[in-house]
């Protein structure tokens, strides 16, 4: 079970948090014109990486914010988390 | 029966208490203290089961988690348990144990027949004999290899017992209470850490229980005792026995069961039976110690051949011989403590010793005491089907290919000693890259990957001064790292006997002309022949010999076979060990109960049933409960005879002709405050939302991104920046989690909040063209006129005394209003609207009739918007906004979504006005087309009209749109039915919206 640091309630299990994806996609603006290959790219295509990964993981069972965690996805390690307003740094 | 095999006295059992117990119907005698193998052994029982494959018979082999073998069925408590370790099973007054793998008794066995019929069960055998013909599988294979080799039988019965979970944070976790273990446990908790000591035995020390060593001027066992009493004493410890760590997971999470009654007759009334710990650690010591290795030679499975450490064990602890005629064959001088231990205690042993001239301090004892030592010498079959008689032993040549004229010496048991091999599991586990470690032809840990740090024997360092030390300092380095304390324990004297170093000798070459089996893993009857077969045919790769040949697979994990199967596959294939690697160590390192696993998230525990404030009422007034996500709410209210068909029929006509009501507190409730409420809403519903007046409510669609509807329901602005959000029961979170990601990662600047009151609000429907004048009745202080409170209107009332809100929305479509009041005035509120509605004949109705109601009159709920359908299939494409963008809108210009014959919902009724449509059902346009019958569409939902007193189903159907008089057939082949119906409008009652507004 990972062990994640939420960045406003400090250390918690796993259990308490539910996975959202990957967080570096961002939705386009509403109302803007958008080709439907972007459209698709936003809505379904994802890619399955190996390594590190920066994805939305929402703290249901404690704070309830959206939050982003840097993960290994073959070794789970985690590097880093950040609250949903601040930036990642690719 | 007399305990023939117990020593006159000595061993830490409790002789002044005697327990009796059963063993395959006999009933014998043991001692507290005992465990079920040691008692077994006192009673001269060798024989206690049979091996899965082959059915030979089998003993004891080891005297602890080690045993392959010893694996019984146990009755307690008028329960069963399959799986049990006879040697990890402590002796309890009335225990009884039946052997397994034995078919119909341990003394005769139809499978031994395996034993002569080889040549079926090689390596593979289940892959080659049992694979074809593939009908032969469930018919004969399958029950035959249940019934003859299975492990033991699970109890079907539900388990009484109750079985707990623990959550657990500590400093350090240190995992065996072994030399290592207590010493590192000791240095840690004298600077403050928060420790946590693991013990899987009933009894703490470990090997200091067996060693004769000196620790400080006092015996090893008496060290152990005062440590472990001071660590009792200290508050920032946990000490445990009886608690074996099973399973170390990412971001250091251990799991670890504590057996807590299994030891006992009877659990105690609320006592658990075991507990799971889940521990998260900063920092992990192992100090799981090591397992002596057997060496292999032909007959090497007969019952009396074990370990000579689990020999020295049952002396020492125990006061038990495992025999008075003892072979000890060794290629280490841990053979000769046992040797030396049997003497002590009057016996005569003989040591095979493999290595030519070995001289060490223990040796000299051993010869002192005037030991029968044998050097260059092996045993190379064991003789005896049911228990160890004779040995065939000869002398080896120094370059260990060459077998000396073969001798026969009586003996009752063979002590093996192969030397030691680390107990790595954890280590390896916990992502550890081991290494192997030359000296002692054995893996260690080597790079960890998490904080953790393995000592001791387990780390491959086996003299107690250098284990101790080592420990010591670890224990003192990772607690200072953490409480920044540092208080040095002063070491202790340590007096230990110097060893000579191992013979690196592993197996006996078979003389000529003989064809002994030989095997490699106890549990799973893996022979030598089995893995050169394997590697005969081809398999290369260590995962893959595992598989194919079931070599350190199952409960085992390879604790006494792993590294003499390297050994073998590293020969033939002429590799070094470490080329050929280990197999992957997986948890849990022994067998974990379910019931362990499951904890006490079983019936109503699994899921915790959510109730209504009014539930105690429906409870009295009959009502038959029904399931909705974690709710439990009236599905009908049963009136004497009546069945669910008649009670619906009845609460849903006496909503269409007087007065209804429907405990709706389960819908979601989300609170929306803030000056861009609006704005949220105008983007997450597709309809418009700006202009939405105060004191107004409104119904609105949300769709996901990918267009398929999310979720339904109304919205009422309560104030200038507040609005009510329901949503249905079933995606009350989904929408509350929803909304918080866009507001916190899509939209931030949006100054909105957001937050769940579903629990805050009792609700009731009131519902029929009656409820007007309840209405009145209940609120006389307020215009309910349908001035006053027209269709989507919304006001705040005083019900006697109580606050409420009033919402003019209807799901049945007749006139109809929501009343919510604080959750504690809910029954209150009920039982008023009950009062005060005989007058108009109010009936309370459950979800049945709910659903009878919305589906006549066309609206659509979860069994339409099932995940799978866009606004435009439930006949919402009223509600998109052309002006704005919304969540989702995107993604409905797809080509699909918009092609001309979309499916579309519709109403369908069997042209006999008789056959109820069963939902799920298919619609087709030819009932006897040929397979696969094209399909049109399904039933989402079926009901009996109350309106048109004849059955009506809602149906999503291709190019529904064209479709209305159209002739089809509903086709239901799982109940055998063919239906011809007709499709008609989904709004098959009120069509025009009359009586809501009315
Ligand atoms: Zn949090």
């Amino acid at each position: 079970m990972l062990y994640i640091k939420c960045p406003h309630c400090g250390m918690r299990s796993q259990n308490e948090f539910s996975y959202g994806g990957d967080a570096t996609i961002k939705r386009p603006e509403l109302g803007k014109e958008i080709s439907d290959q972007d459209w698709d790219n936003f809505v379904y295509n994802r890619k399955s990486l190996r390594g590190k990964h920066w994805e939305l993981w929402q703290h249901i069972s404690g704070c309830r914010q959206w939050i982003k965690v840097e993960r290994d996805t073959a070794t789970h390690e985690i590097f880093n988390t950040l609250k949903a307003n601040e930036e990642i740094s690719l | 029966m007399t305990q023939n095999f117990r020593l006159e006295s000595g061993g830490l059992i409790n002789r002044g208490k005697k327990i009796s117990f059963k063993f395959n119907g006999k009933n014998y005698f043991g001692y507290e203290g005992d465990t079920l193998a040691s008692a077994l052994i006192a009673n001269g029982v060798h024989l206690i089961g049979r091996s899965f494959k082959y059915h030979r018979p089998r003993g004891f082999f080891g005297a602890g988690v080690d045993e392959p073998y010893a694996i019984v069925q146990l009755y307690r408590n008028g329960e069963t348990e399959p799986n049990i370790k006879a040697t990890e099973q402590e002796l309890f007054e009335g225990l009884e144990a039946k052997s397994v793998n034995c078919w119909p008794s341990v003394n005769f066995d139809v499978g031994a027949i395996n034993n002569f019929l080889k040549i079926f069960l090689p390596a593979g055998f289940y892959y080659k004999t049992f694979m074809w013909p593939k009908s032969f599988w469930y018919k004969i294979y399958e029950p035959f290899i249940r019934k003859a080799a299975g492990l033991g039988t699970a109890s079907i019965k539900h388990d009484k017992e109750r079985y707990e979970h623990k959550y657990e944070y500590c400093d350090l976790l240190i995992t065996g209470s072994g030399p290592s273990g207590l010493a590192s446990a000791y240095a840690a908790a004298k600077n403050g850490a928060k420790v946590i000591l693991a013990e899987d035995k009933s009894r703490f020390g470990g090997t200091l229980l067996t060693s004769d060593v000196n620790i400080g001027n006092q015996s090893g066992k008496e060290w152990a005792d005062s440590i472990v009493s001071e660590l009792k004493e200290m508050s920032n410890v946990t000490i445990k026995n009886r608690s074996q760590v099973f399973g170390y997971y990412d971001h250091n999470m251990l799991v670890m069961s504590e057996r807590i009654s299994d030891h006992l007759p009877k659990t105690k009334k609320y006592h658990p039976k075991q507990k799971l710990w889940y521990i998260r650690a900063k920092e992990v010591l192992i100090s799981s110690g090591s397992i002596e290795r057997p060496i292999v030679f032909g007959n090497n499975d007969t019952p009396g051949v074990m370990l000579s450490s689990a020999a020295k064990e049952y002396m020492k602890v125990y006061g038990v011989l495992v025999g008075k005629k003892p072979l000890i064959f060794t290629n280490n001088d841990s053979g000769y403590e046992t040797a030396i231990e049997f003497k002590k205690n009057g016996i005569n042993p003989i040591i095979l010793d493999t290595r030519k001239e070995p001289q060490s301090e223990i040796i000299d004892e051993a010869k002192n005491m005037n030991i029968n030592i044998k050097n260059s010498y092996v045993v190379v079959a064991a003789q005896g089907y049911k228990k160890v008689k004779s040995a065939d032993i000869a002398k080896i040549s120094d370059d260990k290919e060459k077998l000396g004229s073969i001798e026969n010496i009586d003996c009752d048991c063979i002590c093996v000693s192969g030397f030691w091999t680390p107990t790595i599991h954890l280590a390896s586990q916990s992502g550890n890259k081991t290494k192997f470690k030359e000296e002692i032809d054995a893996f260690v840990p080597g790079t960890s990957k998490q904080n953790e740090k393995t000592l001791g024997a387990a780390n491959g360092i086996f003299t107690l001064e250098e284990t101790l030390k080592d420990s010591f300092e670890q224990g003192n380095r990772l607690s200072k790292k953490i409480t920044n304390n540092d208080n040095k324990v002063s070491f202790p004297n340590v007096v230990e006997k110097k060893s000579a170093v191992h013979d690196k000798f592993w197996c006996v070459p078979l003389p000529k002309g003989k064809n002994y089996k030989r095997f490699l893993d106890f549990q799973n009857d893996v022979a030598v022949s089995d893995i050169e077969i394997a590697l005969k045919e081809g398999y290369r790769s260590i995962e893959h010999v595992k598989r194919y040949t079931t070599l350190g697979m199952a409960t085992d994990q390879g604790k006494t076979s792993n590294l003499n199967g390297l050994q073998l596959v590293s020969k033939i294939e002429n590799k070094v060990v470490p080329a050929v690697g280990h197999t992957t160590f997986r948890p849990p390192y022994t067998p974990v109960s379910i019931g362990a696993i499951v904890g006490r998230e079983v019936g109503k525990h699994s899921k915790p049933t959510r109730k209504s404030p009014m539930h105690s009422w429906h409870e009295k007034n009959n009502a038959v409960f029904v399931d909705a996500g974690v709710w439990l709410r009236p599905r009908y209210y049963k009136r004497g005879d009546e069945n669910l068909f008649e009670a619906s029929k009845r609460e849903a006509k006496n909503v269409r002709t007087n007065v209804g009501v429907c405990d709706v507190t389960t819908l979601g409730k989300i609170d929306i405050k803030g000056p861009d409420a609006a704005e949220l809403l105008n983007r997450v519903y597709t309809n418009a939302w700006l202009k939405l007046p105060i004191g107004k409510a409104r119904y609105g669609v949300m769709l996901r991104e990918d267009g398929i509807v999310m979720d339904d329901g109304t919205t009422t602005r309560i104030s200038e920046n507040h609005y009510h959000m329901t949503t249905t029961t079933a995606q009350a979170a989904n929408v509350l989690s929803h909304l918080e990601y866009y507001l916190q990662l899509v939209w931030p600047e949006l100054n909105v909040n957001v937050v769940s009151t579903t629990e805050q609000w009792a609700g009731a429907a009131i519902a029929g063209p009656k409820s007007r004048d309840l209405l009145k009745k209940l609120f006389p202080k307020s215009d309910v006129t349908n001035e006053g409170l027209p269709f989507m209107g919304y006001i705040e009332g005083d019900l006697f005394g109580v606050k409420a809100k009033i919402f003019r929305i209807s799901f049945s479509g007749e006139l109809a209003y929501e009343v919510n009041v604080e959750s504690d005035y809910g029954y209150f509120m009920w039982e008023k609207i009950i009062e005060i509605g005989e007058e108009f004949g109010i009936q309370p109705y459950g979800t049945e009739a709910l659903s009878t109601l919305r589906i006549e009159m066309g609206h659509v709920a979860g069994s339409e918007l099932d995940g799978r359908t866009i606004p435009y299939d439930n006949s919402l494409e009223g509600l998109l906004s052309k002006k704005k963008d919304f969540i989702g809108k995107r993604s409905l210009t797809r080509k699909a979504f918009a092609a001309e014959d979309r499916q579309k919902i519709v109403g369908v009724v069997p042209l006999d006005k008789k056959t109820s449509i069963p939902e799920g059902s298919h619609l087709v346009k030819d009932s006897n087309a040929p397979l696969p019958n094209p399909k049109l569409g399904y039933i989402s939902a079926s009901c009996w009209s109350v309106e048109h007193d004849n059955p009506f189903s809602l149906a999503i159907l291709k190019d529904g749109k064209n479709m209305i008089g159209k002739k089809l057939f509903v086709m239901s082949p799982l109940k055998n039915k063919v239906i011809p119906v007709e499709i008609v409008s989904s709004h098959y009652v009120d069509p025009k919206g009359e009586r809501v507004r009315s």
